[in-house]
């Protein structure tokens, strides 16, 4: 698919979402990047009116445009907010994707290429050739900048020295399950994610957990990997598309009610993103992308929904650990799920204790961290404070991506607060009520 | 392109990472909220402190270089749009609020300083700064002064001019010029703070700026009034004024306005209303209660079909959240929005709503309507596609209609948003020639090497 074609209906779909923007510049008030530096390339206006106006030139000196595009965690804190309902993400994405194809392309590719751009209004026109060119151009693909899920995280570890990969990572744990449940006939599908199978995976093991007890059926295939949002948010498309073809085919030949993660980053990915590059392409795998975005939900989503959680229960108890909850920007912006995780927290037996703005961006943002580590330190130090106000002995969240974005920052300032995934405590609850209805 | 000596000189002053002359940067200072053509600077600066702002200014009067102050880039007349030979400074780092004193009520500030930033702070302290510009979330005070923006509360707390009791700036020449003083009266030498105030970034840079701060009002409250049709919601609004009460807050939207604002706010507005009347009295309870009282009754005389008043500060929020949405919710019915500020006397508000949809009717487009109705400040909202030729030509037909209805009942063309470039070409209609003559042998005067926002406001003199 990477070919002229796809950029330049790329390059179209574009076009048409860039005129939403009215430039009324609300979206500063939210930016957390905007925040720390104050300059308008960073914030998303100013990238819509320099995607809008650069279009062309943007292939003259596309590392310019690409520099200032990366700068962006991709928190969608301007989008949620953005009363004209920009829809920020996708455009940005694709451009990523746009930039980062059309520098891999060859002298010849990035001339014709330019000069289609240069006239978008023969856009319709020139498509329709493009297809006939396309054997030409697809010869040397030299599409190979795009970074994998592995190589994102493995730097993450050596430049940042903390949450070691987990010794035993969950798929060797568990490298594949198919049950049924023997009376809520419940049955869902688990992506289990990159961060979770190699750094959290007990997260994954306590969601294995809270279905059993639950009773419900789980499929679990062999050899999943990626979601394919590092991958997408360099601009790589190919590996993307390799990524979500290779998990249709994981999935497409089992029945399940939902398919499931615990990964914020994952879920919004699969439900959001996968549909939104697939659109338009009317193939099987483009249904079934299509299909599974409807059938997937977090976590706390499902269970909230499926399952009668009390989390009206109070003991009356006052020792109760004090925890505090970090909205993901994935869970909370791009799927408005901020309820469920707090109703399972208060179905963990514990105390939970807001901190100011839950939800503002930690600072993480992916690939943002790796590049701009030290903005992504200062978004994330002001994480730190509102957290460390509570007086919380643990704070938890729901997206393994800010897990280890807000431990790096705990521990940076040496404090002894616990990092949790929610669906822990509430694991971790039920296990202790079990205990205790033995003794 | 920009002498590479100058950016050299601007280095030397604010720090390399200050200055910005990539293109990328520069077209993302090319444009406010004005539909105008974007226009991009040679560079872009962004001073730490006055003594750095002062030394950029003396630069480019020395070299002739055009500079344009920014600030949010919010303007929504185009006043921000910077000159293509020139250059852009950016006030976003001339941010901290120096003073808030709660004995003698008045702040001090930077330019960068947030409007909304500055409200919260000194609510804290139980003080109340009254003027809330739309965009107040995101705003500068600095530029709320430079456009003299009004607001929500202009009907009974009045605009930004009402509360500048003295300003530092600098001249056309980098001279650091004082006016005004933390004292309530102040009658030494020209009161140049008027004169500042709506300049527009024609005759100074604005540096330092002492504000007038109220006592919070100890209670508030907002109500929405429904109606079945716009001229009884209009005439209730002239009625409210000529029975002697002053709101906080008279806001009037009609039904494109609320369908549209109600699609993205969902603060239960009532979607087949033929308009609204949002309302907010303030103050001792007892006037509260009476005020409120007053209002309702003559809202039900008028034709009111249904009154809902904000049972707690949740909802309240809930109804100025929504009317601060307007302008973003209607931009998402189409791609291009032109939005007017024309003011009437007040009494003149039914003759003006009325006028306008008749405009619309004659002009055949879609003409939103919400606004200010309590100071006479109405936001009539045209929403096009600026691509569709025809249509647009109807639109700027009937821009023009809109204004001279507005000037025939003794108003103006602009009652928050400024002159900038949008209002230019019709201003000599409102004021006449010796006005716009004596502005610009006052700018001469004072900035001969028309470094100063040029060609804003007067034109290019």
């Amino acid at each position: 698919m990477t070919n002229i074609k796809k950029l330049a209906q790329l390059v179209k779909e574009l076009e048409d979402q860039f005129v939403v923007c009215i430039r009324c510049g609300m979206c500063q008030s939210v930016c957390p990047l905007f925040e720390q530096t104050k300059k308008e390339a960073d914030v998303a206006r100013g990238k819509l009116a320099l995607l809008d106006g650069l279009m062309n030139r943007m292939f003259s000196n596309p590392e310019g445009a690409s520099e200032r595009l990366n700068r962006c965690l991709l928190c969608g804190s301007c989008a949620s907010n953005c009363p004209s309902g920009v829809n920020v993400l996708e455009i940005f994405i694709k451009a990523r994707i746009i930039l980062t194809e059309y520098k891999g392309l060859s002298r010849t590719k990035k001339i014709i290429f330019r000069n289609i751009l240069s006239k978008p209004k023969t856009f319709n026109r020139l498509m329709k050739w493009a297809g006939h060119f396309q054997g030409i151009f697809t010869k040397k693909n030299k599409n190979s900048q795009g970074t994998s899920c592995a190589r994102l995280i493995s730097p993450l570890l050596s430049n940042r020295n903390f949450m070691p990969v987990a010794t035993e990572p969950f798929h060797e744990h568990l490298p594949k399950l198919d049950t049924v449940s023997s009376r809520s006939r419940l049955k869902v599908a688990f992506f289990t994610g990159c961060l979770i199978d190699k750094i959290f995976p007990k997260i994954a093991k306590d969601c294995i957990d809270v279905f059993h007890y639950h009773d419900i059926g789980v499929f679990i295939p062999e050899n999943q990997g990626c979601c394919g949002i590092p991958a997408l948010a360099s601009g790589d498309l190919k590996t993307f598309e390799q990524l979500v073809e290779h998990h249709v085919d994981l999935f497409e030949n089992n029945s399940f009610d939902y398919l499931i993660t615990a990964c914020a980053t994952c879920t919004s990915t699969i439900k959001k993103l996968w549909p939104a590059i697939y659109k338009g392409n009317q193939n099987r795998v483009q249904n079934f992308v299509e299909h599974l975005s409807e059938k997937t939900l977090d976590i706390n989503q499902f269970l909230v929904a499926n399952i009668k959680i009390d989390s009206s229960h109070t003991d009356g108890d006052t020792d109760k650990e004090i925890v505090t909850y970090h909205d993901p920007c994935h869970l909370k912006k791009s799927l408005g799920i901020f309820k469920e995780p707090r109703q399972i927290l208060n179905a963990s037996g514990i105390k939970l204790i807001e901190m100011e703005s839950p939800d503002k961006c930690c600072g993480m943002g992916g690939s943002f961290n790796l590049f701009h580590y030290d903005i992504s330190s200062k978004i994330g130090t002001l994480k730190y404070e509102s957290i460390v106000k509570t007086s919380c002995k643990t704070v938890a969240t729901g997206c393994p991506a800010c897990m280890m974005q807000i431990s790096d920052m705990l521990a940076k300032n040496k404090s002894n607060i616990n990092v949790k995934h929610p669906i822990e405590l509430y694991a971790n609850n039920l296990k202790s009520k079990e205990g205790l209805d033995k003794d | 392109m920009i002498d590479h000596f100058l950016v050299d000189e601007f280095e030397n002053i604010v720090g390399l990472p200050y200055v910005l002359t990539d293109i990328e940067d520069m077209v993302t200072y090319s444009y406010d909220a004005a539909v105008l053509d974007p226009v991009t600077p040679l560079a872009a600066i962004m001073p730490g402190n006055s003594e750095e702002l002062g030394q950029i200014i003396k630069i480019c009067n020395e070299n002739n270089l055009p500079l344009t102050i920014r600030g949010a880039g919010t303007n929504l007349s185009g006043g921000t749009i910077p000159s293509a030979t020139g250059i852009v400074i950016l006030t976003s780092r001339l941010n901290s609020i120096i003073e808030i004193n709660k004995q003698d009520m008045y702040a001090v500030v930077q330019p960068g300083v947030v409007t909304a930033t500055l409200s919260e702070a000194v609510e804290k302290k139980g003080l109340f700064y009254p003027p809330d510009p739309g965009s107040q979330a995101v705003s500068t005070l600095g530029g709320n002064i430079a456009e003299n923006a009004g607001g929500l509360r202009g009907l009974k707390y009045g605009v930004t001019k009402d509360y500048v009791m003295g300003l530092e700036f600098f001249d056309a020449a980098g001279r650091h010029i004082k006016t005004g003083s933390k004292t309530v009266k102040c009658a030494t030498g020209y009161n140049l703070s008027g004169l500042m105030v709506g300049s527009e970034g024609t005759l100074g840079v604005i540096d330092k700026i002492i504000l007038k701060l109220l006592p919070l009002p100890s209670h508030r409250k907002s109500m929405v009034a429904v109606f079945n049709n716009m001229e009884q919601a209009s005439e209730t609004v002239a009625a409210i004024i000529a029975n002697r009460i002053i709101p906080a807050t008279l806001e009037i939207l009609d039904n494109f306005t609320i369908r549209a604002v109600e699609a993205f706010s969902n603060a239960g507005l009532p979607v087949d209303a033929a308009a609204l009347l949002l309302i907010e009295v303030d103050g001792h309870p007892a006037v509260v209660q009476e005020d409120g009282e007053k209002i309702e009754t003559l809202c039900r005389k008028l034709g009111a079909v249904n009154i809902k008043i904000a049972a707690n500060d949740q909802e309240r929020d809930k109804i100025w959240a929504a009317r601060r949405s307007a302008l973003s919710a209607l931009a998402k019915l189409k791609p291009t929005l032109v939005l007017e500020d024309v003011t009437v006397p007040r009494s003149r508000i039914p003759d003006m709503v009325k006028a306008l949809q008749q405009i619309a009717k004659d002009f055949k487009i879609d003409i939103g309507t919400f606004g200010h109705a309590g100071d006479g400040n109405l936001h009539p909202t045209i929403l096009t596609d600026k691509r569709d030729v025809k249509e647009w030509k109807r639109v700027e037909m009937a821009i023009e209609a809109i204004f001279e209805k507005a000037l025939a009942m003794d108003g103006t063309l602009s009652g928050e948003h400024g002159t900038g470039l949008a209002k230019l070409p019709f201003l000599e209609k409102e004021v006449g020639k010796a006005t716009i003559a004596f502005s610009q042998q006052l700018r001469k005067a004072l900035d001969p090497n028309k470094i100063l926002n040029p060609g804003k406001v007067t034109g290019i003199f």
